[in-house]
Protein backbone atom coordinates (compact mmCIF):
# COMPACT_ATOMS: atom_id res chain seq x y z
CA UNK A 1 0.00 0.00 0.00
CA UNK A 2 1.61 3.27 -0.93
CA UNK A 3 -0.90 5.51 0.10
CA UNK A 4 0.18 8.29 2.63
CA UNK A 5 3.60 7.10 1.98
CA UNK A 6 3.61 4.12 4.32
CA UNK A 7 6.29 2.78 2.90
CA UNK A 8 9.50 4.34 1.19
CA UNK A 9 11.14 3.59 -1.94
CA UNK A 10 13.97 1.26 -0.28
CA UNK A 11 10.94 -0.80 1.68
CA UNK A 12 11.50 1.12 4.98
CA UNK A 13 9.21 3.10 6.81
CA UNK A 14 9.03 6.65 6.68
CA UNK A 15 9.35 8.83 10.16
CA UNK A 16 5.86 9.65 10.29
CA UNK A 17 5.10 6.20 10.73
CA UNK A 18 6.98 6.30 13.59
CA UNK A 19 5.28 9.02 15.13
CA UNK A 20 2.05 8.13 14.49
CA UNK A 21 2.55 4.40 15.83
CA UNK A 22 3.76 5.94 18.96
CA UNK A 23 0.80 8.52 18.97
CA UNK A 24 -1.22 5.87 18.85
CA UNK A 25 0.32 3.50 21.31
CA UNK A 26 -0.43 6.81 23.38
CA UNK A 27 -3.65 6.74 22.62
CA UNK A 28 -3.98 3.30 24.09
CA UNK A 29 -2.43 3.66 26.95
CA UNK A 30 -4.65 6.19 27.59
CA UNK A 31 -7.84 4.67 26.59
CA UNK A 32 -6.85 1.74 28.96
CA UNK A 33 -4.87 3.43 31.72
CA UNK A 34 -8.05 4.24 34.11
CA UNK A 35 -9.74 1.25 32.79
CA UNK A 36 -6.79 -0.81 34.08
CA UNK A 37 -6.99 1.10 37.73
CA UNK A 38 -10.52 0.46 37.83
CA UNK A 39 -9.95 -3.65 36.74
CA UNK A 40 -7.05 -3.68 39.37
CA UNK A 41 -9.47 -1.82 41.83
CA UNK A 42 -12.45 -4.34 41.63
CA UNK A 43 -10.39 -7.05 43.52
CA UNK A 44 -10.04 -4.36 46.06
CA UNK A 45 -10.40 -6.14 49.41
CA UNK A 46 -13.68 -6.31 52.08
CA UNK A 47 -12.38 -3.17 53.56
CA UNK A 48 -10.90 -1.40 50.61
CA UNK A 49 -12.31 1.67 49.33
CA UNK A 50 -12.74 3.08 45.43
CA UNK A 51 -9.21 4.75 45.88
CA UNK A 52 -5.81 3.20 46.46
CA UNK A 53 -4.16 1.77 48.33
CA UNK A 54 -5.90 -1.90 48.05
CA UNK A 55 -6.50 -3.00 51.00
CA UNK A 56 -5.73 -6.91 50.36
CA UNK A 57 -7.88 -8.53 47.59
CA UNK A 58 -10.88 -10.61 47.70
CA UNK A 59 -13.94 -11.09 44.65
CA UNK A 60 -16.20 -9.52 47.60
CA UNK A 61 -17.17 -6.55 44.84
CA UNK A 62 -18.30 -9.61 42.00
CA UNK A 63 -20.30 -11.28 44.21
CA UNK A 64 -22.19 -7.94 45.64
CA UNK A 65 -23.24 -7.55 41.70
CA UNK A 66 -24.74 -10.58 41.82
CA UNK A 67 -27.13 -10.11 45.07
CA UNK A 68 -29.96 -7.97 45.04
CA UNK A 69 -28.59 -5.01 47.37
CA UNK A 70 -31.30 -2.08 48.89
CA UNK A 71 -29.92 0.06 46.72
CA UNK A 72 -29.86 -1.56 42.66
CA UNK A 73 -30.63 -5.12 41.70
CA UNK A 74 -27.63 -5.42 38.79
CA UNK A 75 -28.80 -8.50 37.46
CA UNK A 76 -32.41 -7.59 37.16
CA UNK A 77 -31.35 -4.00 35.80
CA UNK A 78 -28.85 -5.78 33.50
CA UNK A 79 -31.40 -8.41 32.23
CA UNK A 80 -33.97 -5.65 30.96
CA UNK A 81 -30.88 -3.48 29.33
CA UNK A 82 -30.51 -6.83 27.44
CA UNK A 83 -34.01 -7.05 26.26
CA UNK A 84 -34.27 -3.54 25.09
CA UNK A 85 -30.93 -3.27 23.33
CA UNK A 86 -31.88 -6.19 21.40
CA UNK A 87 -35.29 -4.59 20.72
CA UNK A 88 -33.76 -1.56 19.56
CA UNK A 89 -30.88 -3.16 17.67
CA UNK A 90 -33.72 -5.35 16.03
CA UNK A 91 -36.06 -2.36 14.80
CA UNK A 92 -33.17 0.16 13.74
CA UNK A 93 -31.90 -2.60 11.81
CA UNK A 94 -35.18 -3.26 10.19
CA UNK A 95 -35.93 0.52 9.60
CA UNK A 96 -32.04 2.11 8.99
CA UNK A 97 -31.36 -0.56 6.27
CA UNK A 98 -34.75 0.05 4.36
CA UNK A 99 -34.42 3.73 4.56
CA UNK A 100 -30.38 3.79 3.61
CA UNK A 101 -31.55 1.65 0.75
CA UNK A 102 -34.17 4.03 -0.11
CA UNK A 103 -31.69 6.85 -0.45
CA UNK A 104 -29.58 5.42 -3.09
CA UNK A 105 -32.17 7.53 -5.39
CA UNK A 106 -32.96 11.18 -4.94
CA UNK A 107 -37.02 11.57 -4.07
CA UNK A 108 -38.85 14.59 -3.16
CA UNK A 109 -38.89 14.62 0.43
CA UNK A 110 -35.29 13.36 0.68
CA UNK A 111 -34.04 16.30 2.02
CA UNK A 112 -36.36 16.49 4.66
CA UNK A 113 -35.53 13.41 5.70
CA UNK A 114 -32.04 13.51 5.95
CA UNK A 115 -32.00 17.08 7.71
CA UNK A 116 -34.29 15.28 10.27
CA UNK A 117 -32.06 12.64 10.89
CA UNK A 118 -29.50 15.03 11.65
CA UNK A 119 -31.37 16.66 14.28
CA UNK A 120 -32.84 14.15 15.76
CA UNK A 121 -28.79 12.96 16.16
CA UNK A 122 -27.57 15.69 17.18
CA UNK A 123 -30.26 16.62 20.05
CA UNK A 124 -29.04 16.94 23.47
CA UNK A 125 -29.92 13.53 24.62
CA UNK A 126 -31.99 14.54 28.05
CA UNK A 127 -33.92 16.85 26.46
CA UNK A 128 -35.09 14.14 23.96
CA UNK A 129 -36.46 12.29 27.25
CA UNK A 130 -37.74 15.20 28.53
CA UNK A 131 -40.13 15.28 25.49
CA UNK A 132 -41.32 12.35 25.51
CA UNK A 133 -41.78 12.72 29.36
CA UNK A 134 -43.77 15.45 29.12
CA UNK A 135 -45.66 14.02 26.00
CA UNK A 136 -46.75 10.68 28.08
CA UNK A 137 -47.51 12.91 31.13
CA UNK A 138 -49.74 14.88 29.18
CA UNK A 139 -51.54 11.75 27.49
CA UNK A 140 -51.69 10.57 30.79
CA UNK A 141 -50.15 7.63 29.63
CA UNK A 142 -47.06 5.79 32.60
CA UNK A 143 -43.96 5.74 31.05
CA UNK A 144 -42.12 2.40 30.70
CA UNK A 145 -39.64 0.36 29.28
CA UNK A 146 -40.85 -0.84 25.90
CA UNK A 147 -42.65 2.71 25.30
CA UNK A 148 -41.49 5.80 26.22
CA UNK A 149 -38.09 4.18 27.10
CA UNK A 150 -38.10 2.58 23.37
CA UNK A 151 -38.76 5.59 21.59
CA UNK A 152 -36.55 7.74 23.22
CA UNK A 153 -33.57 5.34 22.29
CA UNK A 154 -34.80 5.37 18.37
CA UNK A 155 -34.41 8.88 17.83
CA UNK A 156 -30.53 8.25 18.39
CA UNK A 157 -29.79 4.96 17.12
CA UNK A 158 -31.84 5.35 13.66
CA UNK A 159 -30.11 8.31 12.80
CA UNK A 160 -27.16 6.72 13.57
CA UNK A 161 -28.01 3.31 11.71
CA UNK A 162 -29.17 5.30 8.65
CA UNK A 163 -25.90 7.45 8.75
CA UNK A 164 -24.19 3.82 8.96
CA UNK A 165 -26.02 2.19 6.23
CA UNK A 166 -25.19 5.79 3.62
CA UNK A 167 -21.08 4.26 4.91
CA UNK A 168 -22.26 0.99 3.89
CA UNK A 169 -24.53 1.34 0.62
CA UNK A 170 -21.75 4.02 -0.73
CA UNK A 171 -19.55 0.76 -1.43
CA UNK A 172 -22.28 -1.28 -2.55
CA UNK A 173 -21.72 -1.59 -6.91
CA UNK A 174 -25.24 -1.10 -8.20
CA UNK A 175 -23.92 -3.42 -11.33
CA UNK A 176 -24.83 -6.78 -9.03
CA UNK A 177 -28.20 -5.55 -8.82
CA UNK A 178 -28.71 -5.11 -12.37
CA UNK A 179 -26.65 -8.53 -13.23
CA UNK A 180 -29.65 -10.12 -10.98
CA UNK A 181 -32.46 -8.16 -13.22
CA UNK A 182 -30.59 -9.20 -15.97
CA UNK A 183 -30.98 -12.54 -15.25
CA UNK A 184 -34.30 -12.45 -14.67
CA UNK A 185 -34.43 -12.02 -10.45
CA UNK A 186 -37.93 -10.19 -9.40
CA UNK A 187 -37.19 -7.54 -7.05
CA UNK A 188 -37.87 -9.86 -4.31
CA UNK A 189 -35.21 -11.99 -5.28
CA UNK A 190 -32.60 -9.34 -5.85
CA UNK A 191 -33.20 -8.21 -2.67
CA UNK A 192 -33.15 -11.67 -0.84
CA UNK A 193 -30.10 -13.03 -2.48
CA UNK A 194 -28.09 -10.47 -3.81
CA UNK A 195 -28.57 -7.03 -2.25
CA UNK A 196 -28.75 -8.26 1.38
CA UNK A 197 -25.95 -10.72 1.24
CA UNK A 198 -23.61 -8.69 -0.29
CA UNK A 199 -24.51 -5.63 2.70
CA UNK A 200 -24.47 -8.32 5.27
CA UNK A 201 -21.04 -7.03 7.81
CA UNK A 202 -22.52 -3.88 7.16
CA UNK A 203 -25.76 -4.56 8.68
CA UNK A 204 -24.02 -6.83 11.00
CA UNK A 205 -22.29 -3.32 12.26
CA UNK A 206 -25.17 -1.45 12.37
CA UNK A 207 -27.40 -3.96 14.77
CA UNK A 208 -24.00 -4.02 17.04
CA UNK A 209 -23.85 -0.50 16.63
CA UNK A 210 -27.09 0.35 17.49
CA UNK A 211 -26.74 -2.76 20.49
CA UNK A 212 -24.03 -0.68 22.12
CA UNK A 213 -25.73 2.66 21.93
CA UNK A 214 -29.14 1.48 23.58
CA UNK A 215 -27.24 -0.37 26.26
CA UNK A 216 -24.86 2.00 27.74
CA UNK A 217 -27.72 4.73 27.06
CA UNK A 218 -29.08 6.75 30.52
CA UNK A 219 -29.47 10.81 29.02
CA UNK A 220 -32.34 9.94 26.91
CA UNK A 221 -33.90 7.32 29.33
CA UNK A 222 -33.90 8.53 32.66
CA UNK A 223 -36.71 10.86 32.10
CA UNK A 224 -38.77 7.98 30.14
CA UNK A 225 -38.22 4.98 32.09
CA UNK A 226 -40.79 4.82 34.51
CA UNK A 227 -39.89 2.68 38.06
CA UNK A 228 -38.22 0.47 36.24
CA UNK A 229 -34.55 1.17 36.14
CA UNK A 230 -31.72 -0.51 33.07
CA UNK A 231 -28.50 -1.02 34.07
CA UNK A 232 -26.87 2.71 33.16
CA UNK A 233 -29.69 3.99 35.55
CA UNK A 234 -28.92 1.55 38.37
CA UNK A 235 -25.04 2.31 38.46
CA UNK A 236 -25.51 6.22 38.58
CA UNK A 237 -28.25 5.68 41.21
CA UNK A 238 -25.46 3.37 42.69
CA UNK A 239 -23.41 6.39 42.07
CA UNK A 240 -25.43 8.92 43.63
CA UNK A 241 -26.06 6.92 46.82
CA UNK A 242 -22.92 5.14 48.13
CA UNK A 243 -19.41 4.51 45.77
CA UNK A 244 -18.47 0.95 46.08
CA UNK A 245 -15.81 -0.96 44.23
CA UNK A 246 -18.70 -2.62 43.00
CA UNK A 247 -18.92 0.04 40.53
CA UNK A 248 -15.79 -1.21 38.86
CA UNK A 249 -16.32 -5.03 39.16
CA UNK A 250 -19.59 -4.33 36.59
CA UNK A 251 -16.53 -2.21 34.69
CA UNK A 252 -14.29 -5.48 34.69
CA UNK A 253 -17.10 -7.82 34.27
CA UNK A 254 -18.84 -5.79 31.01
CA UNK A 255 -15.13 -5.17 29.58
CA UNK A 256 -14.56 -9.36 29.76
CA UNK A 257 -17.99 -10.04 28.45
CA UNK A 258 -17.36 -7.64 25.77
CA UNK A 259 -14.23 -8.58 24.71
CA UNK A 260 -15.66 -12.47 24.02
CA UNK A 261 -18.89 -11.40 21.94
CA UNK A 262 -16.27 -9.03 19.30
CA UNK A 263 -14.08 -12.24 19.51
CA UNK A 264 -17.01 -14.43 18.24
CA UNK A 265 -18.84 -11.77 16.31
CA UNK A 266 -15.16 -11.05 14.73
CA UNK A 267 -14.70 -14.92 13.44
CA UNK A 268 -18.17 -14.77 12.45
CA UNK A 269 -17.88 -12.60 10.11
CA UNK A 270 -14.36 -13.55 8.97
CA UNK A 271 -16.25 -17.01 8.13
CA UNK A 272 -18.65 -15.68 6.28
CA UNK A 273 -16.19 -13.61 4.04
CA UNK A 274 -14.06 -16.80 3.97
CA UNK A 275 -17.65 -18.39 2.15
CA UNK A 276 -17.91 -15.14 0.47
CA UNK A 277 -14.61 -15.30 -0.99
CA UNK A 278 -15.08 -18.81 -2.35
CA UNK A 279 -18.39 -18.36 -3.73
CA UNK A 280 -17.57 -15.24 -5.91
CA UNK A 281 -14.00 -15.56 -6.25
CA UNK A 282 -13.76 -12.23 -8.80
CA UNK A 283 -14.97 -10.10 -5.58
CA UNK A 284 -12.61 -7.46 -5.23
CA UNK B 1 -33.12 -21.48 -18.05
CA UNK B 2 -30.59 -23.15 -16.46
CA UNK B 3 -29.01 -19.62 -15.26
CA UNK B 4 -33.17 -18.30 -14.17
CA UNK B 5 -32.42 -21.77 -11.95
CA UNK B 6 -29.93 -20.55 -10.46
CA UNK B 7 -30.76 -17.33 -9.52
CA UNK B 8 -34.54 -18.17 -8.70
CA UNK B 9 -35.23 -21.86 -7.15
CA UNK B 10 -39.20 -21.08 -7.22
CA UNK B 11 -39.47 -20.40 -10.53
CA UNK B 12 -37.63 -24.45 -11.02
CA UNK B 13 -41.09 -25.95 -11.10
CA UNK B 14 -43.33 -23.67 -12.79
CA UNK B 15 -41.26 -22.71 -15.51
CA UNK B 16 -39.40 -19.73 -16.61
CA UNK B 17 -42.68 -17.99 -18.02
CA UNK B 18 -44.52 -17.77 -15.23
CA UNK B 19 -42.49 -15.46 -12.41
CA UNK B 20 -42.30 -13.03 -15.56
CA UNK B 21 -45.82 -12.81 -16.15
CA UNK B 22 -47.03 -12.40 -12.51
CA UNK B 23 -44.22 -9.73 -12.53
CA UNK B 24 -46.28 -7.54 -15.30
CA UNK B 25 -49.29 -8.26 -14.04
CA UNK B 26 -48.47 -5.91 -10.52
CA UNK B 27 -48.64 -2.74 -11.42
CA UNK B 28 -45.07 -1.19 -10.78
CA UNK B 29 -44.32 1.57 -8.32
CA UNK B 30 -43.01 4.66 -9.69
CA UNK B 31 -39.58 5.12 -7.87
CA UNK B 32 -40.36 7.78 -5.73
CA UNK B 33 -43.21 5.81 -4.34
CA UNK B 34 -40.96 2.83 -3.95
CA UNK B 35 -38.12 5.18 -1.99
CA UNK B 36 -40.90 6.49 0.65
CA UNK B 37 -42.17 2.97 1.21
CA UNK B 38 -38.47 2.05 2.51
CA UNK B 39 -37.84 5.46 4.03
CA UNK B 40 -41.38 5.83 5.76
CA UNK B 41 -41.10 3.88 8.92
CA UNK B 42 -38.19 5.53 9.84
CA UNK B 43 -39.19 9.33 9.17
CA UNK B 44 -42.38 8.12 10.86
CA UNK B 45 -41.19 7.19 14.17
CA UNK B 46 -38.42 9.98 14.11
CA UNK B 47 -41.85 12.71 13.65
CA UNK B 48 -44.01 11.18 16.14
CA UNK B 49 -40.70 10.64 18.58
CA UNK B 50 -38.50 13.46 17.71
CA UNK B 51 -40.52 16.25 16.01
CA UNK B 52 -43.55 15.99 18.54
CA UNK B 53 -41.93 16.22 21.61
CA UNK B 54 -39.79 19.36 20.81
CA UNK B 55 -42.76 20.41 19.69
CA UNK B 56 -44.69 20.11 22.69
CA UNK B 57 -41.48 21.82 25.04
CA UNK B 58 -41.66 24.65 22.49
CA UNK B 59 -45.32 25.00 23.50
CA UNK B 60 -44.98 24.72 27.35
CA UNK B 61 -42.25 27.01 27.35
CA UNK B 62 -44.33 29.71 26.92
CA UNK B 63 -46.81 28.25 30.13
CA UNK B 64 -47.32 29.60 33.62
CA UNK B 65 -46.61 27.86 36.12
CA UNK B 66 -46.32 27.63 40.29
CA UNK B 67 -45.18 25.24 42.75
CA UNK B 68 -48.53 22.91 42.16
CA UNK B 69 -48.66 22.40 38.51
CA UNK B 70 -48.35 24.38 34.97
CA UNK B 71 -50.89 26.35 33.29
CA UNK B 72 -51.64 26.99 29.11
CA UNK B 73 -50.70 30.68 28.55
CA UNK B 74 -48.79 32.88 26.10
CA UNK B 75 -46.02 33.89 28.82
CA UNK B 76 -42.60 35.20 27.73
CA UNK B 77 -41.38 35.58 31.23
CA UNK B 78 -39.93 32.35 31.17
CA UNK B 79 -37.49 33.17 28.41
CA UNK B 80 -36.86 36.62 29.83
CA UNK B 81 -36.07 35.38 32.97
CA UNK B 82 -33.36 32.98 31.69
CA UNK B 83 -31.73 35.02 29.16
CA UNK B 84 -31.16 37.87 31.79
CA UNK B 85 -29.66 35.71 34.19
CA UNK B 86 -26.06 35.94 34.48
CA UNK B 87 -25.81 32.66 34.98
CA UNK B 88 -26.96 31.81 31.87
CA UNK B 89 -24.20 33.40 29.75
CA UNK B 90 -21.48 32.11 32.06
CA UNK B 91 -22.63 28.60 32.11
CA UNK B 92 -23.28 29.04 28.31
CA UNK B 93 -19.42 30.40 27.98
CA UNK B 94 -17.66 27.51 29.89
CA UNK B 95 -19.73 25.17 27.89
CA UNK B 96 -18.76 26.59 24.61
CA UNK B 97 -14.86 26.64 26.32
CA UNK B 98 -15.01 23.02 26.99
CA UNK B 99 -16.54 22.22 23.78
CA UNK B 100 -13.55 23.49 21.99
CA UNK B 101 -11.02 22.42 23.97
CA UNK B 102 -12.22 19.04 23.66
CA UNK B 103 -13.32 19.96 19.41
CA UNK B 104 -9.95 20.40 18.95
CA UNK B 105 -8.12 17.74 20.95
CA UNK B 106 -10.67 15.08 19.63
CA UNK B 107 -9.99 16.10 15.92
CA UNK B 108 -5.83 16.11 16.12
CA UNK B 109 -6.13 12.70 18.19
CA UNK B 110 -8.67 11.09 16.27
CA UNK B 111 -7.35 12.03 13.01
CA UNK B 112 -4.17 10.96 13.75
CA UNK B 113 -5.28 7.80 14.85
CA UNK B 114 -7.53 7.47 11.84
CA UNK B 115 -4.65 8.28 9.19
CA UNK B 116 -2.23 6.04 11.36
CA UNK B 117 -5.04 2.63 11.17
CA UNK B 118 -5.91 3.29 7.37
CA UNK B 119 -2.49 4.29 5.94
CA UNK B 120 -0.06 2.94 7.66
CA UNK B 121 -1.16 -0.49 9.40
CA UNK B 122 -0.50 -3.01 6.32
CA UNK B 123 -2.25 -6.02 7.12
CA UNK B 124 -6.35 -6.09 7.03
CA UNK B 125 -6.73 -8.37 10.47
CA UNK B 126 -4.49 -5.96 12.33
CA UNK B 127 -6.18 -3.36 11.57
CA UNK B 128 -9.40 -4.49 12.38
CA UNK B 129 -7.73 -5.56 15.72
CA UNK B 130 -6.55 -2.16 16.21
CA UNK B 131 -10.31 -0.68 15.69
CA UNK B 132 -11.45 -2.96 18.36
CA UNK B 133 -8.98 -2.19 20.46
CA UNK B 134 -10.18 1.41 20.49
CA UNK B 135 -13.68 0.64 20.22
CA UNK B 136 -13.61 -1.91 23.01
CA UNK B 137 -13.88 0.43 26.13
CA UNK B 138 -16.85 1.85 24.46
CA UNK B 139 -18.88 -1.10 25.64
CA UNK B 140 -18.20 -0.22 29.47
CA UNK B 141 -20.88 2.46 30.70
CA UNK B 142 -20.24 6.04 30.22
CA UNK B 143 -20.35 6.41 33.69
CA UNK B 144 -18.20 3.66 35.16
CA UNK B 145 -15.70 5.42 32.50
CA UNK B 146 -16.14 8.31 34.06
CA UNK B 147 -15.49 7.68 37.64
CA UNK B 148 -12.50 5.07 36.41
CA UNK B 149 -10.83 8.78 36.15
CA UNK B 150 -11.43 9.40 40.16
CA UNK B 151 -8.78 6.46 41.57
CA UNK B 152 -6.27 7.51 38.71
CA UNK B 153 -6.03 11.21 38.97
CA UNK B 154 -6.85 11.57 42.61
CA UNK B 155 -4.11 12.44 45.43
CA UNK B 156 -3.52 9.10 45.78
CA UNK B 157 -4.02 7.65 42.58
CA UNK B 158 -1.67 5.77 39.94
CA UNK B 159 -0.76 8.66 37.83
CA UNK B 160 0.30 10.98 41.39
CA UNK B 161 2.40 7.72 42.31
CA UNK B 162 3.55 6.82 38.91
CA UNK B 163 4.87 10.71 38.99
CA UNK B 164 6.59 10.20 42.54
CA UNK B 165 8.28 7.59 42.01
CA UNK B 166 9.49 8.37 38.82
CA UNK B 167 11.04 11.61 40.81
CA UNK B 168 9.17 13.87 38.54
CA UNK B 169 7.55 15.46 41.24
CA UNK B 170 7.62 14.79 45.03
CA UNK B 171 4.38 15.64 46.23
CA UNK B 172 0.99 14.90 44.77
CA UNK B 173 -0.79 17.09 41.95
CA UNK B 174 -3.98 18.89 43.63
CA UNK B 175 -4.95 20.12 39.99
CA UNK B 176 -5.55 16.65 38.31
CA UNK B 177 -9.06 15.96 39.78
CA UNK B 178 -12.29 17.33 40.19
CA UNK B 179 -11.01 20.71 37.84
CA UNK B 180 -11.33 21.36 34.65
CA UNK B 181 -8.59 19.93 33.62
CA UNK B 182 -10.20 16.05 34.67
CA UNK B 183 -13.81 17.43 32.80
CA UNK B 184 -11.37 17.44 29.78
CA UNK B 185 -9.65 14.27 30.07
CA UNK B 186 -12.78 12.24 30.69
CA UNK B 187 -14.20 14.10 27.79
CA UNK B 188 -11.50 13.22 25.38
CA UNK B 189 -11.19 9.96 26.81
CA UNK B 190 -14.75 9.29 26.42
CA UNK B 191 -15.58 11.17 22.47
CA UNK B 192 -12.49 10.49 21.03
CA UNK B 193 -13.65 7.44 19.11
CA UNK B 194 -16.66 9.30 17.58
CA UNK B 195 -14.06 11.57 15.65
CA UNK B 196 -11.64 8.43 14.96
CA UNK B 197 -14.64 6.74 13.13
CA UNK B 198 -16.29 8.88 10.33
CA UNK B 199 -12.70 9.99 9.68
CA UNK B 200 -11.51 6.72 9.32
CA UNK B 201 -14.36 6.23 6.98
CA UNK B 202 -13.50 8.92 4.92
CA UNK B 203 -9.81 8.24 4.79
CA UNK B 204 -9.88 4.65 3.76
CA UNK B 205 -12.49 6.36 0.29
CA UNK B 206 -9.39 7.99 -0.73
CA UNK B 207 -7.98 6.47 -3.77
CA UNK B 208 -4.44 5.99 -3.27
CA UNK B 209 -3.53 6.72 -6.66
CA UNK B 210 -4.51 10.84 -5.78
CA UNK B 211 -1.86 10.67 -3.44
CA UNK B 212 0.69 8.71 -5.52
CA UNK B 213 -0.23 11.34 -8.36
CA UNK B 214 0.45 14.23 -5.09
CA UNK B 215 3.91 12.70 -4.76
CA UNK B 216 4.96 12.19 -8.37
CA UNK B 217 4.07 16.00 -8.74
CA UNK B 218 6.76 16.86 -5.97
CA UNK B 219 4.24 17.32 -3.46
CA UNK B 220 6.03 17.22 -0.02
CA UNK B 221 4.45 14.73 2.62
CA UNK B 222 3.01 18.24 4.40
CA UNK B 223 1.69 19.08 0.97
CA UNK B 224 -0.28 15.91 0.35
CA UNK B 225 -1.41 16.11 3.76
CA UNK B 226 -2.92 19.48 3.38
CA UNK B 227 -3.59 19.71 0.10
CA UNK B 228 -5.36 16.24 -0.93
CA UNK B 229 -6.27 13.93 2.38
CA UNK B 230 -7.65 16.39 4.49
CA UNK B 231 -9.94 18.05 1.77
CA UNK B 232 -10.80 14.61 1.03
CA UNK B 233 -11.69 13.47 4.14
CA UNK B 234 -13.59 16.80 5.19
CA UNK B 235 -17.03 15.15 5.64
CA UNK B 236 -15.50 12.47 8.13
CA UNK B 237 -14.08 15.59 9.94
CA UNK B 238 -17.13 17.11 9.92
CA UNK B 239 -19.10 14.52 11.22
CA UNK B 240 -16.87 13.71 13.45
CA UNK B 241 -16.64 17.50 14.93
CA UNK B 242 -20.76 17.51 14.84
CA UNK B 243 -20.92 14.36 16.50
CA UNK B 244 -18.05 15.82 20.07
CA UNK B 245 -19.56 19.27 20.07
CA UNK B 246 -23.30 18.14 20.47
CA UNK B 247 -22.26 15.22 23.04
CA UNK B 248 -20.50 18.10 25.41
CA UNK B 249 -23.19 20.40 25.13
CA UNK B 250 -25.94 17.95 25.71
CA UNK B 251 -23.38 16.25 29.03
CA UNK B 252 -24.43 16.66 32.63
CA UNK B 253 -23.24 13.62 33.80
CA UNK B 254 -19.26 14.27 33.25
CA UNK B 255 -18.78 18.26 34.08
CA UNK B 256 -20.96 17.13 37.87
CA UNK B 257 -18.85 14.39 38.75
CA UNK B 258 -15.36 15.63 37.33
CA UNK B 259 -15.63 19.20 38.29
CA UNK B 260 -16.75 18.53 41.96
CA UNK B 261 -19.36 20.97 41.88
CA UNK B 262 -17.11 23.88 40.56
CA UNK B 263 -18.42 23.92 37.12
CA UNK B 264 -22.05 23.54 35.26
CA UNK B 265 -23.50 22.91 32.37
CA UNK B 266 -26.36 24.05 29.94
CA UNK B 267 -28.16 20.70 30.82
CA UNK B 268 -27.18 19.88 34.13
CA UNK B 269 -28.81 23.40 35.09
CA UNK B 270 -31.34 22.05 33.14
CA UNK B 271 -32.37 18.41 34.69
CA UNK B 272 -32.02 20.84 38.32
CA UNK B 273 -35.12 22.28 37.15
CA UNK B 274 -37.04 19.15 36.00
CA UNK B 275 -36.41 18.11 39.52
CA UNK B 276 -37.76 20.47 40.81
CA UNK B 277 -40.80 19.90 38.31
CA UNK B 278 -40.60 23.13 36.67
CA UNK B 279 -40.81 22.50 33.10
CA UNK B 280 -42.04 25.70 31.64
CA UNK B 281 -38.49 27.38 32.54
CA UNK B 282 -36.82 23.81 32.08
CA UNK B 283 -38.44 23.91 28.92
CA UNK B 284 -37.38 27.32 27.63
CA UNK B 285 -34.21 26.64 28.70
CA UNK B 286 -34.23 23.28 26.32
CA UNK B 287 -35.59 25.99 23.64
CA UNK B 288 -32.41 28.02 23.31
CA UNK B 289 -30.46 25.08 24.07
CA UNK B 290 -31.54 23.61 20.92
CA UNK B 291 -31.60 26.79 18.94
CA UNK B 292 -28.23 26.97 19.76
CA UNK B 293 -26.78 23.63 18.83
CA UNK B 294 -28.88 23.70 15.87
CA UNK B 295 -27.34 27.03 14.93
CA UNK B 296 -23.66 25.39 15.12
CA UNK B 297 -24.55 22.30 13.48
CA UNK B 298 -26.17 24.10 10.71
CA UNK B 299 -23.15 26.04 10.54
CA UNK B 300 -20.71 23.41 10.28
CA UNK B 301 -22.99 21.78 7.62
CA UNK B 302 -22.56 24.64 5.75
CA UNK B 303 -18.48 25.01 6.16
CA UNK B 304 -18.60 21.06 4.33
CA UNK B 305 -21.96 20.07 2.12
CA UNK B 306 -22.42 16.50 4.39
CA UNK B 307 -25.30 15.85 2.65
CA UNK B 308 -23.62 15.91 -1.04
CA UNK B 309 -20.85 13.48 0.55
CA UNK B 310 -23.10 10.79 1.62
CA UNK B 311 -25.90 10.34 0.33
CA UNK B 312 -25.36 10.17 -3.79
Amino acid sequence: MIAGGSRAADGRRPWTFYLLGTLFAAYLLFLYGPMLVIYVLSFQGENGGVTFPMVGTSLTWFAQIFEPGQMANIPVAFGRSIALASVVSLLTVLFAVAAGLGFRRRFPGSGVVFYLAVASLVMPSLLVGFGIGLGFRFLGWDASLFTSALGAQLTWTLPFGLFAMFAVVNRFNRAWEEAATDLGASSWQRLRYVTLPILLPGIIGVAMGAFTLSYDEYARTTLTIGPLNTLPLEIYALISSATSPTLFAIGTLTTVGSFLIIGITLLWVMRLQRRRGTAVPHEG
Amino acid sequence: MNVRQLVSPWSAGAGAAMPIERRRALPKLPNWAVSWLQVGPLAAILLVLFVLPTVLFLVVSFFDYDRVGIYPAFLLDNYAELLTTPATLRVYVSSLKFAAIVWALTLVIGFSVAHFLVFHVRSPILRTIFFLLCAIPFWTSGIIRTIAWIPFLGRNGAFNQILMATGITDRPLEFLLFSDFAVIVTYVHLFTLLMIGPIANSLAKIDPALIEAARDAGASRWQTLVGVIIPLSKTGIALGSILVFTQVMGDYFVVKTMSGGQSASIVSMLSTEIQAMQYPPAAANAMVLVVFVAVMVGFMMRVVDVRKELVK
